[in-house]
């Protein structure tokens, strides 16, 4: 068990559980009593889990924690601007490419000798996986703050129109201009955080019995790894972003959202506050961004269009519940698990389809988006505060 | 039989009960005011004659017939017009197209309607085509109550006619109430003016709390010295 | 010695908006507007010959934009919400169109047209099934958001999932890829207007119908009741119905004829280029900037908006890669936010 990577791949699925089943446990037992007991948890389930479960579906739950996880990061950042703040913003997918983009550029290198053909690239820096995290929310952040000049004072319709308009701006940049990132071919080579544990010789950094443990891991398993690192950000841009909705930043925010009008004769300068939020909310889509572009490694343009990018993570938010943390994290991992689910179910359609015309089965992926829509439209018309949200959050006083 | 007759009418908003078990009526031809302090419900008991909220229980018969539950829009096909206190005109649109507005229901011409509101209001002809939205708070109320009249109800409902008006300009719109009603249009009116209200009404009824506490000819109310203490300011 | 306390001057954006807020602020706007891309042109030395030419194809594509912005918005008038569903209604125009013309007997091309009777009908079809479906969705999902006081954002956030729900119908029923309303048939001759600049008589005859709509247009809203009520019902929606008017009966008017002109625009659009699912959300963004150039609520307004923004997007594409052309939109749209939010022909706080 040592030595095929399976105690490596119990260790990497049991720090999420663990933290996990700490979150789960009820916040008023000690933390000396609900930490071990967690870890314990995580232990215990990610050991059953893998020993029981047949390797097929471990390695599918393992990528779709990941996709989940990722969606759940951009989220949490749409969640701060619609959720905290009232911010309609149609524009996800220029924030999310921005940061996935910026990333992928200060991480890689500039192609030498004969890929320079065929790749250009504005800048390549080579740098640590970490400050290309960094550089993506700060560039998204960047980015907010300029397109927020105009518009945040705006009504929210208005600033719904120009955020699509930002969105489709950035989509066009990216893939007409080949000189900043290769547009429209692919940008390629990003590079994997952590991805000498995977490889052989295994990190030499890693002390001698885990080099044991980890070196059993082929590179197909590196999904596993990577799921540790997303997990692990997710993880903290959670507990920063409930940290700060408990703090008076947040409960300014709470009151300008109920009232403005009361906020502002407090004295509270709301245009501030709302810039606050926004530029926060997009810098945590860039990480999000980032996150994404490492896992797929080569991106382009088309991967940010409207429908992946913006729609499904408004779908994942007004399904968990807006305003709701973990209501935006539930419903990021409900929504991506309907949107995979839908290709086993209409690969079962596929005769019946065939039947009725032989173009249909090739436009099978279309249902899915029917079907999400269908269901954004059900929420708002059945449930608009989602699983886990409250009401106020979508009706007027 | 009187021409509105409200029978023990309970409602609010949402779950809010505001009005409870109010009833009042209006003779052909009468001048009734509604005097009371903030927050009486006064507005509410317009609100729930002219169909912009339910009532909960009891009757609102007018005419002879039961209106209770009606929308704005047929109750206005009877015969009975309401002037809302804030937001009484259409803005955008002039002084002409208001009144067009008011008489949105009338099968043929309305030139002759038109000019008999204009013969009421010499000011508003002068700014026919001026928009309402631009004019001063009296002749925005003038165009408000200009358009209700272009359907010559048989009662006229008024919320505050005068308020938020100088002075001067309160004197116009009552006088002109008494111009209305010399035509033989009944009026129902909500005021916060009390006194100016009662000394021109045939009866008054006093609301607070959302109940009917006093009723009576407008000169009794006015000599009443509870309605003078409380309502009159001395 | 007193100073004036550093808040209580103007600052220099704030006197500048206030110019801006003024009726000469409009002028000024609109030649801001043209300036640039005047400009732009100048320097990038672009032929005058091949300016006018883009201007008139700029002039063409506005009318094709006008008649989805004006009905974009009459709804934004009347019913207070932002139809992001109006670009897809577009597209499911001109797909109804081409439904219509495969199962119609084809006929021969009118004169210099490129299509023969068959297309009058579909167009007609097409406005009438949009103008319908419009109505649809407003009777089953908005009307029963906004019985339950649902803000407007969100109310708009369901036109988004209707717009999606469109186009995924659409591209399951015709697939992804570029359709035609005819194929195989030889493109008429160009005629010449003026200056050495050609036309194609389809171009004209778009350009014919989008005047005869908008005439139509302004008749309805001017010289009819249910015009009147409209405006009425988009000024003042409560003193609307106190004054005796159905405002359910404007409502469903107002879908009906934004739809079915969203239809026509959506047919035009694509006998004058092609037909994608996606063409419809591609003119989304300038549609809006008409609309919001123009004023919202001004449907004359959503008119001088397009024609601003197809030139603008014409012209542009002499110095600018042309798949920028939306991009553009948008730019105007941001000057417009930045210096005069209520578009050219709107007050000031409206």
């Amino acid at each position: 068990m040592v030595t095929d990577g399976t105690l490596a791949k119990i260790i990497l699925l049991a720090l999420p559980l663990a933290f996990l089943a700490y979150r789960l446990l009820p916040q008023r037992f000690p933390l000396a009593l609900t930490l071990p007991a967690g870890i314990v948890l995580g232990a215990a389930l990610s050991t059953v889990t893998i020993t029981l479960l047949p390797p097929g579906i471990i390695s599918y739950v393992v990528s779709f924690v990941v996709m989940a996880s990722i969606y759940s990061v951009l989220t949490l950042g749409l969640n701060v601007q619609w959720g905290y703040t009232g911010l309609f913003n149609i524009g996800i997918a220029a924030f999310f490419a921005i940061g996935a983009f910026t990333s992928a550029l200060v991480t890689t290198l500039p192609p030498e000798g004969a890929f320079a053909q065929f790749s250009q690239q504005l800048f390549g820096l080579g740098a640590p996986f970490l400050i290309g995290v960094l550089a993506a929310g700060i560039t998204a952040g960047i980015l907010a703050f300029l397109v927020g000049i105009p518009t945040l004072r705006l009504r929210e319709d208005y600033l719904a129109i120009a955020t699509i308009g930002i969105a489709e701006l950035t989509r066009l940049i990216f893939q007409n201009e080949r000189w900043l990132a290769n547009g429209p071919q692919p940008l390629r080579g990003i590079p994997q955080p952590l991805k000498c544990l995977v490889e052989d010789p295994v990190c030499a950094w890693l002390p001698g019995p885990l080099q044991d443990v980890f070196g059993g891991l082929a590179a197909r398993d590196y999904v596993w790894v990577y799921m540790l690192v997303v997990t692990v950000i997710l993880a903290v841009v959670f507990l920063i972003l409930e940290r700060m909705l408990r703090s008076p930043w947040g409960r300014v925010l709470r009151a300008i959202r109920e009232d403005e009008e009361s906020a502002a004769m407090n004295g509270k300068d709301v245009a501030r506050f709302r810039m606050q939020a926004f530029i926060f909310g997009a810098v945590i889509m860039g990480v999000g961004g980032s996150l994404y572009a490492h896992y797929f490694i080569s991106i382009d343009y088309s991967h940010f269009d409207p429908l992946y990018a913006t729609f499904l993570i408004w779908v994942m938010l007004m399904l968990g519940g807006s305003g709701n943390n973990r209501g935006a994290i539930l419903g990021a991992f409900v929504t991506w698990g309907i949107w995979t689910g839908t290709t086993f179910v209409i690969d079962e359609f596929r005769p019946v389809l065939a039947a009725i015309s032989s173009d249909l089965p090739a436009r099978g992926p279309y249902f899915r988006f029917t079907l999400i829509s269908l269901l954004l439209i059900g929420i708002l018309l059945f449930r608009p505060r989602g699983m886990l949200g409250e009401e106020k959050e979508v009706t007027r006083p | 039989m009187a021409l509105l007759e409200v029978r023990g009418v309970t409602s609010g908003y949402g779950q809010m009960e505001v009005l409870h078990d109010i009833s009042l009526e209006v003779g052909s031809g009468e001048i009734v005011s509604i005097i009371g302090p903030n927050g009486a419900g006064k507005s509410t008991a317009m609100k729930a004659v002219f169909g912009l909220l339910k009532p909960w229980q009891g009757e609102i018969v007018f005419d002879g017939k039961q209106i209770g539950g009606l929308s704005p829009d047929r109750i206005v096909q009877l015969g009975l017009c309401f002037v809302p206190q804030v937001e009484n005109v259409f803005p955008n649109l002039t002084v002409d197209e208001n009144l067009d507005m008011g008489g949105y229901l009338v099968r043929g011409s309305l030139a002759a309607r038109k000019q008999r509101i204009f013969d009421m209001f010499p000011r508003l002809a002068e700014r026919r085509r001026q928009r309402a939205g631009k004019m001063s708070g009296g002749e925005r109320q003038m165009v408000a109550m200009g358009r209700a009249l272009m359907l010559e109800p048989r009662l006229l409902m008024l919320d505050e006619p005068s308020a938020g008006l100088a002075p001067l300009m309160v004197d116009v719109i009552f006088e002109t109430i008494r111009t209305i009603n010399d035509a033989g249009v009944a009026v129902l009116m909500v005021e916060q003016n009390a006194r100016k209200s009662l000394e021109l009404a045939d009866r008054g009824y006093v609301l607070a709390t959302g109940r009917n506490q006093l009723d009576g000819n407008g000169d009794e109310l006015l000599d009443n010295p509870e309605v003078a203490r409380l309502y009159l300011g001395g | 010695m007193t100073e004036t306390p550093v808040n209580l001057q103007p600052r220099p954006i704030e006197r500048i908006r206030t110019l801006m807020a003024s009726r000469l602020g409009g002028v000024i706007l609109l030649l801001m507007v043209f300036a640039i891309i005047l400009i732009a042109t100048l320097v990038k030395g672009v032929p005058t010959q091949q300016l006018v030419s883009l201007t008139v194809r700029g002039l063409m594509l506005g009318g094709i934009i006008a008649l989805g912005a004006i009905g974009l918005t009459l709804i934004s008038g009347v019913l207070k919400m932002a139809n992001f569903a109006h670009g897809d209604f577009m597209s499911l125009g001109a797909y109804m169109a081409l439904l219509a013309i495969a199962l119609l007997p084809t006929g021969q091309p009118m004169g210099p047209f490129s299509f023969g009777p068959e297309f009058l009908a579909a167009l007609l079809f097409a406005m009438l099934v949009v103008g319908f479906i419009a109505w649809l969705f407003d009777r089953f999902i908005y009307r029963r958001l906004r019985a339950r006081r649902t803000m407007s954002v969100v109310i708009a956030m369901a036109s988004l999932g209707v717009a999606l729900l469109v186009r995924s119908l659409i591209y399951i029923s015709w697939g992804g890829d570029f359709s035609f309303f005819y194929t195989g048939r030889a493109r008429p001759a160009t005629a010449e207007l003026f200056m050495g600049i050609r036309v194609r008589p389809d171009q004209l005859f778009i350009l014919g119908l989008a005047v005869v709509f908008i005439i139509m247009i302004w008749f309805v809203l001017e010289r009819t009741r249910l015009g009147k009520a409209m405006r009425a019902t988009a000024d003042n929606p409560d003193l609307a119905r106190i004054s005796g008017i159905n405002t359910d009966r404007v409502v469903m008017w107002t879908w009906f004829i934004g739809g079915a002109l969203a239809g026509a625009s959506g047919v035009m659009y694509g006998l004058d280029a092609q037909l994608r699912p996606e063409m419809g959300w591609f003119l989304l963004l300038p549609l809006f900037a008409s609309v919001i150039l123009g004023t919202l609520g001004n449907p004359y307004g959503a008119l001088v908006g397009a024609l601003v923004i197809g030139v603008a997007w014409q012209v542009s594409s002499a110095f600018l890669n042309p798949a920028y052309g939306p991009a553009v939109a948008f730019v105007v749209m941001i000057i417009v936010l930045l210096f005069r939010p209520q578009g050219l022909f709107g007050k000031a706080g409206s």
